[in-house]
């Protein structure tokens, strides 16, 4: 199970990542979301919506075995992290985030929060 | 302080003084946010009779506290400065992303002074402030220039641009963002370009904490999920505001060859059903938008793609009925123009159309058009125009004040049709058939503009020949709608989707802490809208009287001349009997100053 985004529909509000970041840390802030909206403009003139497809390839690369696979859903073990970021550089879809406030990356745990508040449906729930 | 950024940043450009200050909450509590904000910080630190354009005038860039929280539609940012449309307080309301980034750069206002001596750019990354080398940018278009920074600076910071036509003070040039979002109104971009100013860029990492993140959470997921539920949704975000055309045509609102008429014949060749078959590339929204209303579009013109987003509502009016540019394809592609060179298309449409009336009317001649025709209608007349403003070039540095200036220069009765209140063009509907909508447009603060008080609905509602009355609904629309200007979201939501006004006090209340009740919130609107009646009164002790209220003599000598709302004219009498009503309501004297005892009520 993983999310999944359909870019031709979205909009660019970026509500995704404020309710990601609310949802997570009860603060709002874009750059602490496990989403990621590129704005393609002004030309061509579009976005592209990056979400974690729960590929695995964080655990994999993981020195320390910190990302473990519950329920289909790749977590963070937060007390085993380190930090270290290999995980961030090695994801293909660049759907890990590092921020100055988080001692461990970002990455998506299938909340579903960001699906409900996106209105052109961008966002859906893939088997 | 919860909600907010928390910080006033203050830039001079004369100095090179950066520094930052605590917001105060007073200021907070009493004023909210972006136009509140604004007003009040420019009653107190400018002083009165400075040049608009002169080092002495201050930019104000203020967000509100709902701005980048997670609701629907916090995008919204105010611009302000004494403009030199008006010379009186000027403000300009802005979507897109800004207004979020600079709160999580810590900011809530930018408070740019002084002038600089040679082109400059204010670079924003969170705490890091500098000013820097703008020469690289400075004679580019503002669609180029935004995309050039975004290029050399990181695709993440969001920019504030002016192009050719705020670096060469335009009276109506405006300031542009996010490829297709301007702060239009009251030529905020000719007193940036004054301060040689070419762009600002700003880039937030911080976090906004807020009061109540649970409750916030609970409010935001309803209030989206009202946006979504509502009938309407759809239709909006299919068309945007571009769905508007045709009603407004149907209702004979639509300003057509300089409001001679109130309808397009063939207005159907610009309407939203084009726009959507013809040019859409992508639905775009400001920051948080759950109905996004902008259309990025794309036309061809000699074999050439050019990229803009729209041609909305206003720019249709006034560039597709007021210039009669009757054709999607032509109307992209002024849209375009005026979006590059970075001009407002509600005034530059407005002032083109003008120059095409003084044309028809041979007032403007061959001699000052290089031999060309100026007739309505004309791409290419249009396209030669508004280079020559930007560029203020031959007729163009005249038409480039603005209606007003123009026509007390050129005479012949162009007065007449020069339209305009206080210096600042008429938007887009055309009102002879609509009192409440004229009465809005007589009074609105900042001009003639639509967004403090888009009365026409009322005016269909309850009788577009009633004069009484009229007056307390505009007073009502004018203290609701700037209240959205002030916590820094947009309208919109309300407007069309119905999205419920007691949404606002709880949405303040979770991010700030603040308790607010929703009639609070409207004396704290009145309160900003005595503050800029004194502005006006102030710049203008010596002439000040209701005839700063009065529309243009097109609208109350001359009927409209065909569609639904042919013959229409509302007489010089009722117009005083409107600003008769609307003083009185508003507990002002007969010639439109607040009384005492009204300014006691409010604080001031």
């Amino acid at each position: 199970m993983y999310l999944d985004a359909d870019s031709k529909k979205c909009t660019g509000c970026r509500v995704c990542l404020t309710v990601c970041s609310l949802y997570h840390f009860k603060e709002v802030n874009p750059k602490k979301a496990a989403l990621a909206v590129d704005a393609k403009f002004p030309k061509p003139g579009h976005y592209e919506v990056r979400v974690c497809n729960q590929c695995g390839t964080c655990a994999s690369v993981c020195p320390v075995e910190a990302i473990s696979k519950k329920d289909g859903v790749y977590i963070i073990d937060s007390d085993k992290c380190t930090g270290c970021g290999e995980c961030v550089k090695a994801c293909p879809l660049q759907v890990m985030f590092l921020h100055e406030d988080s001692p461990v990356p970002i990455k998506c745990d299938l909340c579903k929060e960001c699906i409900p508040v996106c209105g052109t449906k961008v966002l859906s729930i893939k088997e | 302080m919860f909600g907010y950024g928390g910080k006033i940043l203050r830039v001079n450009l004369s100095t090179g003084r950066i520094s930052s200050e605590p917001l105060p909450e007073k200021l907070a509590r009493e004023y909210l946010g972006g136009r509140g904000f604004a007003a009040r910080i420019l009653y107190d630190e400018i002083k009165p009779g400075i040049d608009p354009l002169g080092p002495e005038n201050k930019m104000l860039i203020a967000s509100g506290p709902l701005s980048g929280l997670f609701l629907p539609a916090g995008g919204k940012i105010t611009f302000a400065a004494k403009s030199p449309a008006t010379n009186s307080y000027g403000d300009s309301n802005m979507g897109g992303h800004l207004a979020a980034e600079i709160k999580y750069a810590g900011y809530d206002i930018i408070i740019i002074e002084g002038i600089s001596s040679k082109p400059v750019y204010i670079y924003i990354n969170n705490d890091k402030v500098e000013i820097r080398d703008a020469a690289k940018y400075w004679g580019q278009g503002a669609i180029t220039t935004e995309d050039m920074l975004k290029n050399d600076l990181g695709r993440d910071f969001e920019i504030a641009v002016i192009g050719p036509a705020g670096e060469n003070k335009i009276k109506f040039a405006c300031i542009s963002h996010d490829f297709g979002r301007q702060a239009g109104r009251t030529g905020v971009g000719a007193v940036m370009g004054s301060k040689n100013l070419k762009a600002v860029a700003v880039r937030g990492t911080k976090s906004l904490k807020v009061a109540d993140p649970d409750k916030l959470l609970d409010l935001g997921r309803k209030a989206f999920a009202d946006c979504f539920k509502h009938s309407g949704w759809k239709h909006w975000v299919a068309q945007g505001t571009a769905g508007v055309t045709v009603w407004s045509n149907q209702q004979g609102s639509f300003p057509t060859r300089n409001f001679q008429s109130g309808y397009l014949n063939g207005f159907e060749k610009i309407s939203g059903d084009v726009l959507v078959k013809e040019t859409l590339v992508n639905h775009k929204a400001c920051f948080g938008c759950p109905s996004a209303c902008g259309k990025y579009a794309k036309t061809a013109k000699n074999n050439k793609d050019y990229y803009v987003e729209g041609p909305e509502y206003e720019t249709a009016a006034l560039i597709g009925g007021d210039c009669a540019i009757g054709d999607m394809a032509n109307l992209t592609y002024a849209n375009y123009l005026c979006d590059e060179l970075g001009i407002d298309t509600i005034s530059g449409g407005s002032v083109v159309a003008f120059a095409m009336e003084c044309y028809e009317k041979g007032i403007i001649t061959k001699k000052d058009t290089g031999g060309m025709d100026w007739k309505f209608g004309s791409i290419d007349a249009f396209e030669k125009i508004i280079n020559m403003i930007a560029r203020r070039e031959g007729i163009g540095n005249l038409l480039a004040e603005g209606v007003k200036v123009a026509s007390e220069k050129l005479g012949k009765g162009s007065e007449k049709f020069a339209m305009q209140v206080k210096g600042l063009e008429i938007s887009g509907y055309e009102s002879r058939k609509a009192p409440a909508m004229m009465l809005a447009y007589m009074t609105c603060d900042i001009g003639a503009h639509h967004n403090r008080a888009w009365a026409i609905t009322h005016d269909i509602q309850v009788g577009r020949d009633i004069i009484e009355g009229k007056a307390k609904k505009v007073v009502e629309l004018q203290h609701i709608r700037p209240i959205f200007d002030m916590v820094g979201c947009c309208r919109l939501q309300w407007v069309e989707l119905e999205l419920k006004l007691d949404y606002y006090p709880q949405l303040l209340k979770a991010a700030t802490g603040m308790d607010f009740t929703f009639d609070g919130l409207m004396k704290a609107s009145e309160r900003v809208w005595n503050l800029t009646r004194l502005f006006l009164i102030r710049e203008h002790s010596k002439t000040f009287g209701r005839h700063f209220d009065y529309p243009p003599a097109r609208w109350y000598e001359e009927a409209v001349a065909n569609g639904p709302t042919q013959g229409s004219v509302i007489t010089k009498e009722k117009v005083e009997k409107l600003l008769d009503e609307y003083y009185k309501e508003r507990g002002w004297d007969k010639d439109g100053r607040p009384t005492p005892e009204k300014l006691k009520e409010l604080g001031l």
